[in-house]
């Protein structure tokens, strides 16, 4: 085994440990603290091209096993793995956290709490490396619950502000929710394959035996037990990534400093949960026969909705964070799109390139939203294109690649996965579903661009007065380096030169410009004209007649205001679990709570009422069968009683009385029936 | 065969401890330093019996056994397994918890601390007593100390909640004693393990059948009544639904130092008594009425999750928290004997019980020391809307105590998770709707935990606590070794599994069908 599979464990761990030593330090200790998160993080990156290098010479995946936890004859074993898709991961993991971090320390300058600020980063990316090495989906789920918490900790990390500590508490309950059906999933798995490691030597639960066993037996509705356990999974899947109906946390993330919206709830967190459908792909994908499983199916038509529904909710937002949010739910709903149609390359491959021009995007919110003196609203900026000349530029880029125009990065992952979905086997819906999404993804990010940088400057009163600055350097040159890979990156995964996926599927490669075949060309002119629509109508609305003041409503808001609310209502879905789950749980914990107070404590309290009554009436006559049959028989009775006479106190004096005659005379009948 | 007297020493130091600190008087000081020797003395020796024991063996070890009243069946006989020294060496450090949780408080002199530590006498002897009548001794012994705990020192409801207590395991007792009388008519025993093995043997129920006549009643017929006496003994004591009700109150009233001592120590004497009695001699009654065992079980955990939700007092929610993580414990108990079903789930889910009661009683004894610091910093407040935005003004007394909350919730790395991940994996296999119905008291857990952490500890600081002084040096020396041990645990749960493993499997090899 090489060096770097037996040492890989010291990626996540350098970050975690960081975090550990950050969290004792006082909070004065800032530069320390930054220090240390930066240069761990440092040292994992560079482990994690070393990683990376390896796979490229040795392709194979390769593993170490530790025993953990022992019940019976049997070890719960540990391990972490090395393949394309974890080197893969760790480069994207380590390098855009590095980035984020750089970031910042410029962004976070000013906080009090900046110390324990990187100490939760630190955490987070310690986490978060762990799910990405993870050999055993047990450990993987452990990781995965941290990355949890940190989020939490970061979402809330203004905690005094109630919006902060309530999206918090929101985002943990909602994610918690998908994490269960992973935990249920996770315990049927075990028991169906009689273990968690992935690759273990032919017995993990991914390998073949196993994964046959799991995909030709059936359960009920006509799933097989592979479908039905990667179903489960998919749930915690869908809580991570956002997916319909378990987004409802994810725009609310935002009350998170912007570092963490880009890191946490863009580029990386929220991508695990595709990961963790990438991850078991051979349990998600066994049938027996040919053609896609239940699982996948469902995993498409969930990701195809979500693309869409999201889109939908972005168009009518106001804040610039939460159209980057609902963007990104929608992003995640396509990458899900992609790894049901078209396989683990082309839902990884729009990750990948997702991570780089979302966290840009976000980065450059944080930017527009430092220079403005915290102004979130768009209606409230305008005119920054030539305040910020730097964030306009990368943000243009970036703004561009998630479109999908011709040639930037979002471009061929996203065309990648309508091409897969427009061939795939079961239905076109999600490929139509897909292309709408295209359409609205230009549409909104126009409108949004428009707000922000076009236009007069339309403050709101309360920042009229502050400056609009460019950001410090340590914010700019992270935009700047993101904004290469935004431009670029879709390159390392053309049809003519499908490096990336060849890598991740481990196939030899070679330039083949055949490969724009003509369905494949008319798809891709196709899917341009459908984004260069999306964009031109949206300045057409919003760029063409500059908006001068902030007060005035949304074009879309005149041509149909009820729909326009009720987009930025977000389509009253969480008012609609407000009254649904949430009140009738509510509910039944009240019903309970009565329960408790009146039906078992009242039954209690009935018998103890009754026996008093009945022993005041009893109490002579059996106080003299008591003498009679007390001869010293039981040592232990003698005990009971005398603990019973001794602690005669208050009210308590009643009842026990009671209890000391209830519990001779039944003695006696017991003597009495065992003599009979 | 008689092992050097530990366990005696060990149930008498305390007893010792207890009558110095009567001496003490009211003078504050001295009690408090001869409760805090005298448990620390407790606890060296429970290391000790650690290190000296044998976990290679599942059997009992350290034995003790004389004869003390033939005529009745009436031994000496102390000896422990892993069972037994897990309780010891939990029954130890909460006691010491305990103690720290009461080190200032004014009206707490040489009484409370004595009644601390006989309290301590009475867990050791039931945690090492194998004959009934000895047994039920300490049994009884540990719960006059409790009462009068929450009696003397409690709330303003106190009376009313300390009777309660009382009467609800008074009943229990009754019903334990009634149960056992009933096996020594029948077989002239009261050691358990003889009743184990006469049990597992067959011959249980034809000696209830042959000595006892009960308006003919089938040998069976008795078994399961006399099983169902022992089990409402033991039911409150836990306690599994519906014989909780006396809990909550009982949990809020006392003073938090004694909610300690009930909730980390006291509730495992329940769960103890299920795995030592009922699981070995009942195997065939549990069995029967494994479907409502199940079910109380599992209502234990979804019931008392949803209703902590809607508490408006801190130790309220704590209790229901309570009963919500020994249910999972039950339910791991009573699983264990769901027919058919393979010998690995088996150990999974005893394993995971024997981690999750150790657990259960770190994680909530911190979590009600908390409370005690919280009360001391606010002159006895404990509402849930008491407080608000104090992770701003003391935030390392609100990170430490978020680490205990976590670790209640299940958050792996502390040492919730294991415990609970190896219930599961146990019981789904098993009993799959079981583990299915329970996921609700997972998910509830956590709402009510971070309902509780965003009242009290987000949102804009209330002016009121605007000056609250943060932990003290000697808090946080105190707190630090259960803050390490919450993580060690967390991340080697092997550290207790390796030690009981070789137990679990002689219990399972006790349940013979």
């Amino acid at each position: 085994m090489a060096w770097i599979v037996r040492y890989l464990w010291l990626i996540p761990v350098l970050p975690a440990a960081a975090a550990a030593i950050i969290a004792l330090l006082k909070q004065s200790r800032r530069r320390l603290a930054a220090t240390l998160a930066i240069g761990s993080l440092g040292l994992s990156l560079l482990l994690a091209l070393i990683a990376f290098a390896h796979t490229l010479a040795h392709p194979a995946l390769e593993y170490a096993n530790h025993n953990w936890l022992q019940f019976g004859a049997e070890w719960i074993r540990f391990g972490w793995l090395l393949d394309p898709l974890t080197a893969v991961m760790l480069v994207m993991v380590t390098f855009v956290a590095l980035l984020i971090f750089i970031y910042s320390l410029g962004y976070m300058a000013h906080d009090p709490n900046f110390t324990r600020f990187f100490c939760f980063l630190a955490l987070f990316a310690g986490a978060m490396l762990g799910v990405v090495i993870a050999n055993n989906l047990m450990l993987l789920f452990m990781c995965w619950e941290v990355v949890g918490l940190t989020s939490y900790l970061l979402i809330g990390f203004w905690f005094h502000k109630p919006e902060a500590a309530k999206a918090a508490k929101k985002a943990f309950i909602v994610t918690r929710i998908g994490d269960l059906g992973l935990f249920l999933g996770m315990m049927w798995l075990y028991g169906a394959s009689g273990t968690l490691l992935f690759y273990d030597g032919g017995a993990g639960c991914l390998e073949h035996t196993a994964v046959a066993a799991m995909a030709a037996h059936g359960v009920a509705l006509g799933l097989t037990a592979s479908s039905a356990i990667g179903l489960l999974i998919f749930c915690g899947a869908a809580g991570k990534s956002g997916q319909v109906p378990l987004h409802v946390w994810l725009p609310d993330a935002m009350e998170g400093p912007t570092p963490v919206s880009a890191l946490i709830h863009a580029a990386t967190m929220v991508a695990a949960g595709v990961f963790l459908i990438a991850r078991m792909y051979p349990l998600m994908a066994a049938t027996t026969g040919g053609g896609p499983s239940s699982a996948l199916e469902v995993i498409a038509w969930v990701g195809a909705i979500t693309a869409l529904l999201a889109a939908f909710i972005a168009v009518g937002q106001n804040d610039i964070k939460r159209i980057l949010a609902y963007s990104t739910v929608s992003q995640l709903g396509y990458m899900m799109l992609g790894l049901a149609v078209g396989g683990v390359a082309v839902g990884m491959f729009h990750l990948i390139t997702h991570a780089f021009f979302k966290a840009l995007l976000f980065l450059g919110a944080g930017s527009i939203i430092h220079g403005c003196s915290e102004e979130q609203d768009i209606r409230y900026m305008g005119g920054l294109r030539k305040l910020m000349p730097i964030t306009f530029a990368t943000y243009a880029i970036a703004m561009l690649a998630l479109c999908g125009f011709p040639l930037f990065a979002g471009f061929w992952s996203k065309d990648e996965i309508l091409h897969s979905a427009h061939l795939w086997s079961i239905s076109s819906g999600p490929f139509y579903l897909g292309a709408v999404g295209a359409f609205l993804t230009a549409f909104y990010m126009t409108r949004q661009v428009c707000y922000v940088f076009f236009g007069p400057r339309r403050p709101a009163p309360r920042t009229a007065s502050k400056p609009v600055h460019e950001s410090p350097a340590t914010m700019t040159w992270p935009l700047i380096i993101l904004s290469i890979f935004a431009a670029l990156l879709g390159f390392v995964g053309t049809p003519a030169w499908p490096w990336f996926q060849s890598f991740l599927e481990g196939r030899s490669l070679a330039l083949n410009f055949g490969a724009f075949t003509g369905g494949m060309i008319s798809l891709m002119v196709i899917s341009s004209i459908i984004v260069i629509a999306g964009i031109a109508i949206g300045w057409w609305l919003y760029g063409s007649r500059p908006i001068t003041r902030a007060e005035d409503p949304d074009a879309l808001e005149r041509v149909q205001p009820q729909f326009f609310r009720a987009l930025g209502q977000r389509l009253y879905i969480d008012e609609f679990y407000d009254l649904s789950v949430i009140a009738f749980s509510r509910l039944c914990a009240r019903l309970f709570q009565w329960a408790d107070r009146w039906v078992w404590n009242g039954a209690v309290q009935l018998v103890a009422w009754s026996t008093r009554i009945v022993s005041h009436f009893d109490s002579l006559v059996d106080a003299h069968a008591i003498n009679a049959g007390f001869d010293g028989g039981s040592t232990g009775l003698a005990q009971g009683g005398r603990l019973i006479s001794r602690f005669q106190n208050g009210r308590a004096q009643n009842y026990l009385r009671v209890l000391g005659v209830a519990l001779v005379v039944l003695a006696v009948i017991l003597f009495w029936s065992h003599a009979g | 065969m008689n092992h050097f007297p530990w366990l005696s020493i060990l149930t008498l130091v305390p007893i010792v401890g207890a009558c110095l600190a009567l001496l003490a008087g009211k003078r504050r000081g001295p009690a408090r330093a001869i409760a805090a020797a005298s448990a620390l003395v407790s606890l060296a020796i429970t290391i000790y019996l650690w290190t000296a024991f044998n976990t290679a063996s599942g059997t009992m070890q350290f034995q003790e056994l004389h004869a003390w009243m033939p005529a009745l069946g009436v031994e000496y006989h102390l000896a422990i397994d892993g069972l037994g020294l897990l309780m010891v060496v939990l029954s130890a450090i909460v006691v010491l918890i305990s103690i720290a949780a009461s080190w200032s408080r004014n009206e707490h002199g040489g009484l409370y601390f004595a009644m601390v530590l006989f309290l301590q006498a009475g867990l050791f002897g039931t945690f090492t007593a194998l004959n009934f009548i000895h047994w039920f001794f300490f049994w009884e012994l540990s719960l006059i100390p409790a009462f009068l705990l929450i009696r003397l020192w409690g709330g303003a409801a106190r009376a009313r909640a300390a009777n309660q207590f009382f009467i609800y395991t008074m009943v229990g007792s009754v019903a334990l004693l009634l149960a056992f009388l009933a096996l020594y008519l029948a077989t002239g025993r009261f050691d358990f393990l003889d009743l184990a093995q006469l049990s597992q043997q067959g011959q249980l129920a034809p000696a209830l059948a042959q000595n006892l006549h009960w308006g003919g009643l089938s040998g069976g017929g008795i078994a399961a009544c006399i099983f169902w006496a022992a089990f409402v003994g033991f039911a409150v004591k836990v306690p599994i639904l519906p014989l909780h009700t006396w809990l909550p109150s009982a949990y809020a009233e006392a003073p938090s130092g004694t909610t300690i001592l009930l909730t980390g120590a006291m509730s495992k004497m329940g769960l103890y008594g299920l795995l030592r009695v009922l699981v070995p001699i009942f195997p065939q009654q549990m069995q029967h009425a494994l479907t409502l065992l199940l079910w109380l079980a599992v209502a234990s955990i979804v019931w008392s999750a949803l209703v902590a939700w809607i508490q408006t007092d801190i130790k309220r929610m704590f209790a229901y928290s309570s009963i919500n993580h020994l249910g999972y414990c039950t339910l791991g108990i009573f699983v264990v004997l769901k027919l058919p079903g393979d010998q690995i789930n088996r150990a999974a889910a005893m394993n995971g019980v024997f981690l999750q009661m150790f657990n259960h009683a770190l994680t909530s004894s911190m979590l009600f020391w908390f409370v005690a610091m919280l009360e001391k910093r606010s002159g006895g407040l404990h509402g849930l809307n008491d407080f608000g935005g104090l992770r701003k003004v003391v935030p390392v007394l609100c990170g430490t105590m978020g680490i205990a909350v976590f670790s209640s919730l299940g958050l792996p790395g502390l040492n919730g998770f294991p415990g609970e991940f190896l219930i599961f994996k146990g019981v789904f296999p098993l009993v799959p709707w079981a583990a299915s119905v329970s996921l609700l008291g997972l998910l509830f857990t956590a709402v009510f935990f971070l309902v509780f952490l965003e009242r009290v500890f987000y949102g804009p600081v209330n002016q009121r606590w605007a000056a609250m002084p943060d932990l003290s040096l000697g808090e946080r020396l105190a707190l630090a070794p259960v803050i390490g041990l919450m993580f060690v645990l967390g991340f080697y749960p092997q550290l207790i599994v390796g030690a009981m493993n070789s137990t679990v499997m002689q219990i399972l090899s006790q349940v013979r069908f």
